[in-house]
């Protein structure tokens, strides 16, 4: 039970200090987590710490491969509605 | 409240409120002489100043709390030069070094300030660690730092203990529809919290934090990233109410949104304004003439002069290793800032203080106005070829005074020697934003963005390069007048929506 982080990471720093496992580490090209001190946050937070500053959505997932902030899910916008959006921002 | 509607092509010049209305009265005010004398050798805030002194940012607070749909929280990218990114992430060890280093080199440095890349206050332990180590060095140094205000409420205190005498709050929103276009989470309580509760957060943090530091006697800036269709309605009722109570300026920003940049406005095609709307902006806000117009958005690492950014000399493998002599260093600064005083005293002409809009004249005294706009290296003199500014300085020329509006950024269309005219999105998107300047001036000029300026309804010029820009504007104006081609500031309304 661990979360990894991917590719695509920036190395923005917000996750680290607040990981209460002190699993995360500085690295390049990306941020590693500690596979064996990750709790998930389990018994500290009610969300995972780091998935919940993360600022790029799928570079963090969970054991099974599945990203904790899915495509959309930052932006507020569903990749199906993207160009609608777009659209209507560009009318601006 | 002003009226807005998603998506909407700019504003109804009806909406805005006369600037003769009480609380819009206190608002333009002058400044209180206690508070001009605390940034006369401010270079951000004094435009007198930012020929003289210099600032340091100190790139040490990497974290951010916030999302903002126009920052892209990315290292490394040199060709940029935008609030958020840096070349060089520091240790408060590492800053406070590469501070005194430059301090010892640079002796006109007055102003140290912590402005990212991510939110200072999000990384308290890193940006208050390098204030105190700073200021024990060189107490003589003003320290500033730029916040989002989601923390700043709690932080104040700490704020206050280290000595920081200004804080800037970014602050594009007092309501939290609007709010929730321009930010879609904050990181609150341990939780991602987004969409309108999350804008809601955000306002009423910022507003607690403006209202405890200005009990504290911090001077506090605010800042507002200029958003068409999305805020530029609203920014008159944010400086009234950021105004009233206590911030000392409001700066308007206008968006830098280069889909190269990799933000979500910048993917998303968001617009930036144009010099109309910036100018017609910072009119609805009452905003201060000769303070911030001058402002150009500096990066989070920069050094040096205004537009003069240092920076990437002066990386901290550049700096010799070794001890910097602290106290020879504060004399040099000491003998530099007199020295800097007696000249600014002597050249100044005696009505040269910080004017308010107000002591201006009202826009319909204004009616012979007209906006130009300068390709100037050194922001002094029509110095650039118009294909390679990466910014355009905007002023508003009358027949009394040429006043600077602000700086609009821009990608140089022309990337090299053999390439002039090949940017054709960088070329049309300049052309964009110029939209209700009536002149360009610059000191080169191709055939084709010629032809594009004048189809645009703006008159190139290239008569005046390497010309002073004062006497060039006034020489122009006189031109224009002569051959009765003035042109209002402001066009018609459908103009915004062509």
């Amino acid at each position: 039970m661990a979360f990894r982080i991917l590719a695509g990471c920036t190395g923005c720093w917000a996750c680290a200090p607040l990981c209460p496992s002190g699993a995360i580490r500085a690295a390049t090209p990306h941020f590693l987590i500690d596979a064996q001190r990750c709790s998930e946050c389990d018994g500290d937070y009610a969300d995972p710490q780091c998935a919940s500053i993360c600022p790029i959505e799928g570079v963090i997932v969970d054991s099974a491969g599945v990203a904790l902030n899915p495509p959309g899910s930052l932006t507020g916008i569903p990749p199906a509605r993207w160009a609608a959006v777009r659209a209507e921002i560009q009318a601006r | 409240m002003q009226p807005w509607v998603p998506g909407s092509l700019g504003c109804a010049r009806s909406s805005i409120p006369a600037q003769t209305t009480g609380a819009e009265t206190d608002g333009v005010a002058p400044l209180p002489d206690a508070v001009r004398a605390r940034v006369h050798d401010h270079p951000c805030y004094s435009e007198g100043a930012h020929h003289h002194y210099a600032r340091m940012h100190l790139a040490v607070a990497p974290a951010c709390n916030i999302q903002c749909h126009y920052c892209n929280r990315k290292f490394d990218c040199s060709n940029e030069s935008r609030p958020g990114v840096v070349s060089e992430l520091l240790t408060p060890e590492q800053a406070a070094h590469k501070a005194m280093a430059v301090a010892a080199r640079i002796p006109q440095l007055t102003v140290i300030g912590i402005a990212g890349p991510g939110d200072p206050l999000a990384n308290p332990e890193r940006t208050f660690d390098t204030l105190r180590l700073v200021r024990a060095r060189a107490p003589d140094m003003k320290l500033c730092v730029s916040t989002n205000g989601l923390a700043l409420p709690g932080l104040v205190d700490d704020l206050v203990r280290c000595g920081v005498d200004h804080v800037t709050i970014t602050i594009n929103c007092v309501d939290p529809e609007i709010g929730a276009m321009i930010y879609p989470w904050i990181f609150w309580q341990n939780r991602r919290v987004k969409g309108r509760r999350a804008a809601e957060i955000l306002i009423e943090q910022q507003q607690k934090g403006l209202e405890a530091l200005v009990a504290h006697g911090v001077l506090v800036k605010v800042n507002s990233v200029l958003i068409p269709g999305v805020n530029d309605c609203h920014l008159s009722q944010v400086s009234r109410v950021v105004k009233a109570k206590g911030a000392f300026l409001h700066n308007l920003l206008p968006l830098i949104a280069e889909p190269s940049h990799g933000t979500f406005f910048g993917l998303m095609g968001q617009r930036p304004p144009t010099a109309e709307e910036l100018s017609a902006a910072q009119d609805a806000c009452g905003a201060d003439m000769r303070l911030m117009r001058h402002c150009r958005q500096c990066r989070a690492d920069a050094i040096g002069l205004l537009g003069d950014d240092r920076g990437s000399g002066l990386r901290l493998a550049d700096l010799a290793e070794g001890e910097v002599d602290d106290r020879a260093a504060m004399e040099a600064r000491q003998a530099a800032r007199a020295a800097i005083e007696r000249s600014r005293a002597a050249a100044r002409p005696a009505a040269e203080v910080l004017v308010p809009l107000a002591a201006v004249g009202r826009r319909s005294e204004r009616a012979d106005a007209v906006l130009m706009a300068v390709a100037s290296r050194d922001g002094t003199c029509v110095d650039q070829h118009f294909g390679q500014a990466s910014e355009l300085l905007v002023y508003e020329v009358s027949a009394r005074r040429a006043v600077r509006v602000g700086t609009l950024q821009v990608e140089p269309y022309c990337s090299g020697a053999d390439a002039c005219g090949g940017g054709d999105a960088a070329l049309r998107a300049t052309v964009a934003v110029l939209a209700g300047c009536a002149v360009l001036l610059c000191a080169q000029i191709g055939y084709e963005p010629w032809r594009r300026l004048e189809a645009a309804g703006i008159q190139p010029n290239g008569e005046h390069a390497d010309e002073p820009i004062d006497a060039t504007l006034r020489a122009v104006y006189r031109e224009l007048a002569e051959a009765g081609r003035l042109k209002p500031v402001r066009s018609t309304p459908d103009r915004l929506t062509a």
